[in-house]
């Protein structure tokens, strides 16, 4: 596997506060890494910084080996990482499609495209494609989603996610609101997502998600990293342990 | 469990790429199937049936009067101005917004048109011209202005269109010294007399308004980008949508809107009208609301506004004709436009409880 995301020695301090002291963290192709840890640990603030929210005051963040800036989140999107935050960002009074093209329009081509004009059904049609080849149940391209289930939304927002994330996928607690059926929809999804050879990256508090569909687990603890873990064969105790510090891995 | 690490996707990508085929060719008919039922149960549809009911009623009331080809002109003239200024207000509420000020700012391009005319003292084309662009500027300058409160100072839309709506109409009485102008050019009362294709130039140019309008929203990013700011302007801004930018447009276009209504109103009556449109903001939000376009944006249909516009002004017009006084519309408008938006919340419970 080779790692196409690298945080070295991240240090974020707000004032007196200390948010990030230090933490590393790795992302590989095609694994489903989960960053789990307390309350206050510092998860998100190393999103926020990985995803090009906020800037870090020191350390380094390497993609495909090459050290980098991440400026803005839009920079941060060109250089094909993306985050779906807990809240989705999705317009409820559009349609799926229309929310997966928001800000990335295709126009029609021609003088009409110079105008402006919507290639409305081209994107209905690569909305749909991309939701049925990810195994989604979201079907109808007409229907706003408002009117979608809360797993059927996360679809969304993820495919959304996925149509441009080229290198790394943020998914904020992406199964918290969700029902068993849909927790595990979304999950299913996860994985695929991954199977594309895409960096997944998995914030959750929810350890036996974490455990079924991660692949490495990383743990933050006041702000570094404390422990790394394989999915397979860890058990929910350990992580527990390794987050509130009665267990204490080193990080290597 | 189906969730294994690790799970190669090689053996469902055929059963995918089948299914995709089907369901697109699924999607194009079920496409032709909801667009027929979601615009048979859409707001346009049920207020096409109202505005229905009202001519057919109006119609039996007084059949010498009402359905006459006279009378209907006469409605959909008096109707211009206005539609003009929806069209604008139907973007502006799409977006989330509001703007009370379109009547006062009509007025204000009203007495800078007619002002700027009587300064130059000539009677051809060109002084038409520029007290179109007069009237124009004039507008969009009250529309750049409530933009920038709104998206700079964050003052809240109501409270500031409510400001420019006194500002406006202050600062017209100012420079008018409260009389009206009648110092229209000829030329120009020529023109709002002339009827090419039997139709008046003024609804000739409220109707280009509504169709440019009309495509520009439901056809090109612009328009997009209009819902997407109503419905969530988090969404617009991380998508990299310059939220700010784009909402700032809209207000000046909708004073550019409020300063062509001013100089078709200047048309139309060949004098300012100072006094004569401080109901003129309730109509077009009545028409606006009443056509759909909710009140908490991010939905909304051109088509629905240009039957919306026709309710009030339908209303009036029956009502006058039937020597009812002309009160009673604004009466039952009032409470048409609560039901709709009664309705439109309604819709919108039910509809974020499925």
């Amino acid at each position: 596997m080779t790692a196409v995301l690298e945080a070295d020695s991240i240090t974020k301090r707000y004032g007196h506060v200390t948010a990030l002291d230090g933490a590393s963290f790795t992302a590989n192709a095609g694994e489903v890494t989960a960053l789990i840890g307390d309350n206050g640990a510092g998860k998100s603030t190393l999103v926020k910084i990985l995803s090009g929210v906020i800037a870090h005051d020191e350390g380094t963040i390497r993609l495909d080996g090459e050290r980098v800036r991440l400026e803005s989140p839009q920079h941060a999107r060109e250089l094909g990482i993306e985050t779906v935050f807990q809240d989705l960002a999705l317009a409820p009074d559009l349609g799926p499609a229309e929310n997966m093209f928001v800000g990335r329009e295709i126009l029609r081509g021609g003088w009409g495209g110079r105008l402006g004009v919507l290639d409305k059904a081209r994107m209905r049609r690569e909305a749909l494609e991309s939701f049925v080849s990810m195994g989604t149940d979201v079907k109808d391209m007409f229907a706003p989603v408002a009117s979608l289930s809360g797993g059927q939304r996360q679809s969304v927002a993820i495919c959304r996610s996925i149509k441009w994330a080229s290198n790394v996928l943020f998914l904020d607690e992406p199964t918290a609101a969700l029902g068993v059926r849909q927790t595990r929809n979304v999950l299913d999804l996860v994985r695929r997502v991954a199977a594309r050879g895409v960096a997944v990256i998995l914030i959750s508090h929810n350890m036996p998600d974490v455990l079924q569909v991660s692949d490495r687990i990383e743990v933050l603890r006041l702000g570094r990293r404390v422990a790394q873990f394989p999915g397979q064969g860890t058990s929910i105790e350990q992580l527990v342990g390794a987050m509130t510090g009665a267990l204490d891995q080193r990080a290597a | 469990m189906s969730t294994t690490r690790g799970s190669a996707p090689g053996a469902v990508t055929e059963d995918v790429s089948r299914t995709t085929a089907g369901l697109l060719r699924e999607e194009a008919e079920q496409a032709r199937r909801t667009l027929l039922k979601r615009a048979l149960t859409s707001s346009p549809a049920y207020m096409f049936g109202v505005l229905l009911v009202l001519v057919i009623v109006f119609s039996i009331l007084s059949p010498s009067a009402f359905p006459t080809t006279s009378n209907a002109r006469n409605v959909v003239l008096n109707a211009s101005p206005l539609l003009v200024m929806a069209v604008a207000m139907t973007y502006v509420m799409i977006a989330g917004g509001f703007d009370l000020s379109i009547g006062s700012v009509l007025v204000f391009a009203n007495v800078i048109a007619a002002k700027v005319m009587g300064w130059m003292g000539t009677d051809d084309a060109l002084t038409v011209v520029v007290g179109l662009l007069a009237a124009l500027a004039a507008g969009g300058v009250w529309g750049t202005f409530n933009g920038l409160c709104i998206t700079k100072l964050r003052v809240p839309p109501l409270i500031t269109t409510l400001g420019t709506l006194g500002a406006a109409l202050g600062v017209a009485d100012l420079i008018s010294g409260g009389n009206d102008v009648r110092t229209v050019p000829l030329t120009l009362i020529n023109l709002g007399s002339a009827e090419p294709l039997g139709v008046s130039w003024i609804v000739w140019v409220a109707l280009v308004v509504l169709v440019v309008g009309g495509l520009v929203l439901h056809m090109t990013r612009f328009g997009r980008h209009t819902y997407v700011i109503g419905s969530n302007p988090e969404a617009a801004r991380r998508a990299g949508i310059n939220v700010d930018r784009h909402v700032l447009g809209l207000y000046t276009l909708s004073g550019v809107a409020a300063g062509l209504a001013g100089m078709l109103s200047l048309t139309q009556f060949a004098t300012t009208t100072i006094a004569g449109h401080t109901t003129d903001v309730i109509s077009v939000i009545e028409g606006v609301a009443l056509g759909g376009t909710s009140m908490f944006g991010g939905s909304g249909l051109m088509v629905g506004t240009l039957i919306g516009i026709f309710i009030p002004a339908t209303l009036t017009n029956g009502f006058i004709i039937q020597n009812v006084q002309p009160f009673w519309q604004q009466v039952a408008t009032g409470f048409i436009l609560i039901g709709a938006v009664y309705l439109d919340q309604l819709k919108r419970r039910s509809r974020e409880r499925a």
